[in-house]
Parts: structure tokens; C-alpha cells; sequence
């Protein structure tokens, strides 16, 4: 076990975790849909500590029109940590991370969106953590995803996402902030879970090459069981409002 | 934010076309094989003001990375490791495709990526670089600026980063009279372990080794899989609005550890 790992002691004796969950052991997952009235489609993910919520605006008009594309909508994100989302006040202004995660969730969400069904259009997501406990990016991809499908965009399939970490030589699935900070490695997967395609994959830390394949395995399983919880959101909402109750 | 000027680059689907006939042959429209890299060249100790420095080319693409040193405060939660800070500017004396301003998230991405290689591996000993724990210690800085885009920036980037590391020279530094005296001497900067960056780009079924900018503009995804000499995994990251099949991804790993094994090689030269 490497250095870090032992300076916080990341798994016990009987191999439970910091928060007493098993290696293969997800945070709780809830998902509510269509809280925001303004947006047209809205996600509310709570994951373990973790509070993210997405906004959908669009396909709308394209401001400024110059960068509206021919042939598809104009994708656009934005991932931002509000400042009291951690420990330490973060400032206001997009961090060199904030940006780069609001590129790669874009681009983890753009491949299940039918773009070409909405030329000249833009589709905003915009995607706040409101509170931050390891695996935002995950969470928010879970969130913008639901959030996409409640604005009625029309998409291949669902995007869900989780990330694998390491402890010592052990695999362990959805890293909380601790784990995260003195573990050994990061990997987050984010995944079409009915296509069975990758749209995002990461990582730091040292990994086998044999230990990438196992991930992969392990995040899918995950990923199925998300995809179901975020369905389950959807139909909840939308059964209530065929019942005729408001939403929103 | 927005989508990437990569992919608003317009190119005709005509090209995409001609290019898949061809890698239905197994040829590339340059005349490689799908799994080779294109002709590398790579000079060091180009910038004598500089700690470290290294010129890549992979064909005419073509990166610049200077290694500086300065002294610096280290982190709360690490006192007694240096400091590593990796930047990257794809400014517009590179290619017409990169606008003037402030770095915009490729410029941001491609730094985060050479800097995540480069500490999970670990490249450096950090605790080398530690002059008086809990006040003073290097800070390395490398700053990778493109001269010539076209195509797979960050393998180049990796690979003048790594070179400028391997061949840099950093002062030394003592502790007198607890105040830290920078000598004149200086000493190799403490490698751990090399590593290197491979990018694969997924055109339609195919999967290529190196992609050339038009190849990197028709193609549906990327990925880097960052290697340290031992074969370990010591970064990855998936880019481009299209995504993989775990297949192709798994596939993808083995070409670029293979690929890898050249890259090294060419690092050996350094001495």
C-alpha cells in the first residue's frame, strides 16, 4: 500500500471503507426530476454527500448567432463548484479544473443527443455542485443526463457515470472526497448504459494494465443500476403528471 | 464552454469518405500503417536560460516545452514535496484553428493531461525537491507552447516535457543560517520514472496510432493513455463528442502500449 494510503487508513481488517461500504459498494443515489421551473429540464442528484443539481435550457436561439453550426445544435456546459461547496471558500471565477470537467462532460453527454435533430440551436446545461464530496463529475454527468431526457431533447440513450478508485491494490467503486484525496487512484467512467459505449473515460494514479479491463467491468455494473434509478425519476414525474398534479 | 473550434472546423465528408477506403486497405492517407507513429525528432538543451528545454516533432507538428525553476512555498498538506505547475498556450502562431486570449479549455486540458502523467506516475521524486520542509522548495514549472499544429499535441507535448525534465539541470540549494543559499552548482533534476503519452483516434471502425490533425478532425473520439516504462497506466483521457465500445477501448490500450515502447526510445537517447 502505497504511502498516502497509509497515512489515512482508507480500508480496515474486514475490507470496509472509510464510510463502512464494501469494495463494490455504491454511495446512496437519489434523483429528482423537474424541480426548476425556468429551466426546460432540471435533475436534482444527491450521492452520498454529494448535492448537484443540472438545468437544461434549449434547443433555443443561439446567442451569439455566430457560433450557431449548420448542420447541429451547439452543445454547451458548464460544471461550476458554488464556493461554500467545500471546505475551503472557493473563489467565484472557473478554476483550470472546473473548465476542463465542463469539456469532458460535455463531451460525455454529446454522443447520446440526436445534435443533427436541431440545427442552428443551442443546448445549455448548466450544472451546479452545491455541495462536493468526491465524485462531482460523476454526479453531475448522472444529472445533466436526467435533466436532458426531462427537457424532452430527443437522445440514443441515458448517460450515466461512476468512478472506480484504488486503495492499496483493491478496486473500489464510487471514491468519496477521502478516498479520493489519499487513495491510490482515480478513474471515472461514463457510459451509454443501453448502448454499452464509453463517452468518458479518465484517470490518474498508477493502474495495471490488466486492472483497466476489471474498471471497466465493475463501472458497467454500476452504471446498469444508476440507468435504472434515473428511470425510475423520470416515469415517477411523468406519472404524476398524467395523474394531472403539477410538477415543478 | 462551447463546443471546440476543433470540431467546428468544417471538412468536407468527401475527405472523411476517401479516408476510410483508404484505411479499409490498411494505409493511411499520409502512407502510414494505422499503428505507426510518424517520424519523430527530438532535440534538447535548445534554451540555455532555461532549466530544461525540448523541441518534439511528430511529423511537422511541432511542440516547445521549458522547464523553470523557482523557489517556492509548498502546500499545506505537503511540506516537505516540491512543486510541480504544467501550463500550455496553443497561441495563433501555431495553426489558424487557435484564436488570441486567454487559454481556452484545449490549452487547459492538454496542460492537465502532461500534468497528470507526470505526478501519478510519479516522474519526479517531489521529495527531492524540498529545500527547508514547510517554507522553501522548488517549484518546478513547465510551460509547453505548440509551434506547428497538425494533430496529436498531446503526445508531443508529453515528450518535450518529459525531454526537457531528463535533460534539465536545476541549482542547488542549501540551508545556512536557515536562510536557503542558491549555489551555482546544479544538479540533475530527480526523474523517477519516465513516462509517455500515446494517443489513439477512433475514425468509423477504425482505431489509429498518432493522428495527423486532418485524421484528428474527421475522427468520432481520442483517447490518451499516458505509460510509465514498467507498462503501468499513469493517466487517461477520453476526448472528442463521439464515445468507445469497452472493445475498442481495451484494444486501443494495447496498440498504445505498444506504441509506447517507440516513444521510450526515444526518450533513451537522452543521456
Amino acid at each position: 500500500m502505497s504511502r498516502k494510503a497509509q497515512a489515512v487508513k482508507l480500508l480496515d481488517e474486514q475490507g470496509r471503507r472509510v464510510d463502512g461500504r464494501l469494495p463494490d459498494e455504491m454511495r446512496p443515489l437519489k434523483i429528482e426530476v423537474g424541480k426548476l421551473k425556468n429551466a426546460d429540464g432540471s435533475a436534482y442528484v444527491e450521492l452520498g454527500n454529494n448535492k448537484v443539481i443540472a438545468a437544461v435550457y434549449g434547443p433555443r436561439e443561439v446567442v451569439p448567432r455566430h457560433e450557431a453550426l449548420p448542420d447541429r445544435a451547439l452543445l454547451r456546459c458548464r460544471y461550476s463548484m458554488l464556493p461554500f461547496s467545500v471546505a475551503e471558500r472557493k473563489s467565484p471565477q472557473p478554476t483550470r479544473r472546473e473548465i476542463e470537467i465542463s469539456k469532458v462532460v460535455r463531451e460525455a453527454l454529446a454522443p447520446a443527443i440526436f445534435l443533427e435533430e436541431y440545427p442552428r440551436t443551442a443546448i445549455d446545461v448548466y450544472i451546479h455542485v452545491i455541495e462536493a464530496d468526491g465524485g462531482t463529475r460523476t454526479a453531475s454527468i448522472i444529472a445533466a443526463a436526467t435533466a436532458l431526457a426531462d427537457a424532452g431533447v430527443a437522445m440514443r440513450d441515458l448517460v450515466a457515470a461512476v468512478a472506480i478508485g484504488k486503495i492499496g491494490e483493491v478496486l473500489v467503486v464510487d471514491i468519496n472526497g477521502l478516498e479520493d484525496q489519499y487513495g491510490d487512484g482515480d478513474m471515472p467512467i461514463a457510459m451509454m448504459p443501453q448502448l454499452g459505449e464509453v463517452t468518458l473515460l479518465q484517470a490518474d494514479g498508477v493502474f495495471k494494465p490488466e486492472e483497466i479491463k476489471r474498471a471497466l467491468e465493475m463501472a458497467s455494473k454500476h452504471i446498469r443500476y444508476i440507468h435504472s434509478v434515473q428511470v425510475r425519476a423520470l416515469k415517477e414525474t411523468y406519472a404524476k403528471v398524467e395523474e394531472g398534479e403539477v410538477v415543478g | 464552454m462551447a463546443e471546440s473550434r476543433f470540431s467546428v472546423k468544417v471538412i468536407p465528408t468527401l475527405r472523411k469518405d476517401l479516408l476510410l477506403a483508404s484505411l479499409k486497405r490498411g494505409e493511411r492517407l499520409d502512407g502510414r500503417g494505422l499503428h505507426d507513429y510518424r517520424s519523430i525528432k527530438l532535440q534538447y538543451n535548445i534554451v540555455s536560460k532555461a532549466e530544461g528545454s525540448a523541441l518534439a516533432q511528430l511529423g511537422s507538428t511541432k511542440v516547445v516545452a521549458g522547464l523553470k525553476t523557482v523557489l517556492s512555498a509548498p502546500f499545506p498538506d505537503a511540506p516537505d514535496q516540491g512543486v510541480l505547475i504544467v501550463n500550455a498556450e496553443l497561441t495563433p502562431l501555431a495553426s489558424p484553428l487557435f484564436e488570441p486570449g486567454p487559454p481556452g479549455e484545449e490549452d487547459i486540458e492538454l496542460a492537465r493531461i502532461v500534468d497528470r502523467g507526470i505526478r501519478s506516475a510519479p516522474a519526479i521524486d517531489f521529495g527531492k525537491l524540498s529545500i527547508m520542509p514547510g517554507s522553501k522548495v522548488w517549484g518546478l514549472f513547465i510551460d509547453i507552447y505548440p509551434l506547428d499544429y497538425d494533430g496529436n499535441l498531446v503526445d508531443a507535448a508529453g515528450l518535450a516535457a518529459m525531454a526537457a525534465l531528463l535533460s534539465g539541470k536545476i541549482p542547488k540549494a542549501v540551508v545556512e543560517d536557515n536562510k536557503v543559499v542558491v549555489l551555482e552548482e546544479k544538479e540533475n533534476v530527480p526523474v523517477l520514472n519516465k513516462v509517455v503519452f500515446v494517443t489513439i483516434a477512433k475514425v468509423g471502425e477504425y482505431l489509429l496510432v498518432d493522428p495527423s490533425l486532418e485524421e484528428e478532425l474527421l475522427a468520432d473520439a481520442r483517447i490518451t493513455f499516458s505509460f510509465t516504462e514498467r507498462g503501468e497506466i499513469c493517466a487517461i483521457q477520453k476526448m472528442g463528442a463521439g464515445s468507445f465500445s469497452v472493445k475498442e477501448i481495451l484494444e486501443a490500450q494495447e496498440l498504445a502500449e505498444k506504441a509506447s515502447k517507440h516513444l521510450f526510445q526515444v526518450l533513451s537517447q537522452i543521456v
